[in-house]
């Protein structure tokens, strides 16, 4: 049920946690946020991202993900006959609530696509009830 | 600027309209991915690297077996699927489109298309056109008496 999973999103207002070690420009990739029986899956969008980019960190309750891309093209030479999108890192902040056992969260990145696993704690597992029968 | 009696300003002016209905024509066939936030998919940044052309798009989640790219003339196509999840799911939010996608650009120079490269990492798609031979700049020497 949703209102057990917990998981909000926190808008761009962390974006000053991000360390900026170039004057790039960052950006919010597009996330599902997927339940499944025993954990909850985070999928992001996040192309140019391997996994030595990423950077995922959780504390207090809240998840950053961030993901560090090269410029691939230098912006002030490059002779452009078409620009519909910018090339920058990612980051986005989410709430993720007690029905997440935090320290078994695994980060997994293929085709510029991060999933994250967030098991659910035990009790937050659904449990089948036997219906005995008298 | 154009200054009055100044020979080639009318002609430039001409030539620069001529461009710029030329690159408005670009990215003809535009098909919506499900649910993607965007208007066009994918997004295509398209540059002028002397020689060749350039055109870079994101396809996050795309594996190489799922693409197709193919150029007719002046048009380059990319044409891809990608799959939605699998199983009992529950989706909370859904910001990811899943589906097939083609994308028709018009290129404004005539290209080689025996000779195209293109490369897929980390779900950004590179296509490197060679522009034909007539198509590219001859620097030209000027001599002088």
């Amino acid at each position: 049920m949703a209102n057990q999973t917990d998981i909000e999103k926190h808008e761009t207002q962390e974006l000053q946690r991000v360390e900026r070690i170039r004057g790039g420009r960052t950006f919010v990739p597009s996330v599902d946020i997927v339940e499944r029986d025993n954990e909850l899956l985070l999928l992001a969008d996040m192309p140019g991202v391997k996994p030595d980019d990423l950077d995922i960190r959780y504390e207090g309750g809240e998840l950053a993900i961030h993901g560090k891309v090269q410029p691939r093209q230098e912006s002030e030479r490059t002779n452009f006959m078409l620009r519909e999108y910018g090339v920058g890192d990612f980051y986005r902040v989410f709430q993720v609530g007690d029905s997440i056992d935090s320290s078994k969260i695994e980060a997994e990145v293929k085709d510029g696509v991060l999933t994250l696993h967030l098991p659910k704690t035990e009790q937050a597992v659904p449990r089948k009830i036997a219906v005995q029968t008298k | 600027m154009i200054v009055g009696g100044f020979p080639f300003a009318n002609r430039f002016d001409e030539l620069r309209r001529e461009m710029d209905r030329v690159l408005d024509n670009f990215g003809t066939g535009r098909t919506r991915w499900p649910h993607a936030r965007a208007t066009v998919f994918p997004a295509m940044n398209v540059w002028d690297a002397g020689d060749t052309v350039c055109v870079e798009a994101e396809i996050p989640g795309v594996s190489k077996d799922d693409l197709e790219i193919f150029a007719v003339g002046k048009e380059l196509t990319v044409k891809g699927m990608r799959p939605p999840m699998e199983g009992k799911l529950t989706y909370h939010r859904q910001e990811r489109g899943t589906g097939e996608f083609t994308r028709v650009l018009t290129l404004p120079v005539e290209i080689n298309a025996d000779k195209i490269d293109a490369v897929l990492d980390n779900g950004v798609l590179t296509v490197i056109l060679p522009k034909a031979e007539a198509a590219k700049r001859k620097q030209i020497t000027v001599k002088t008496n």
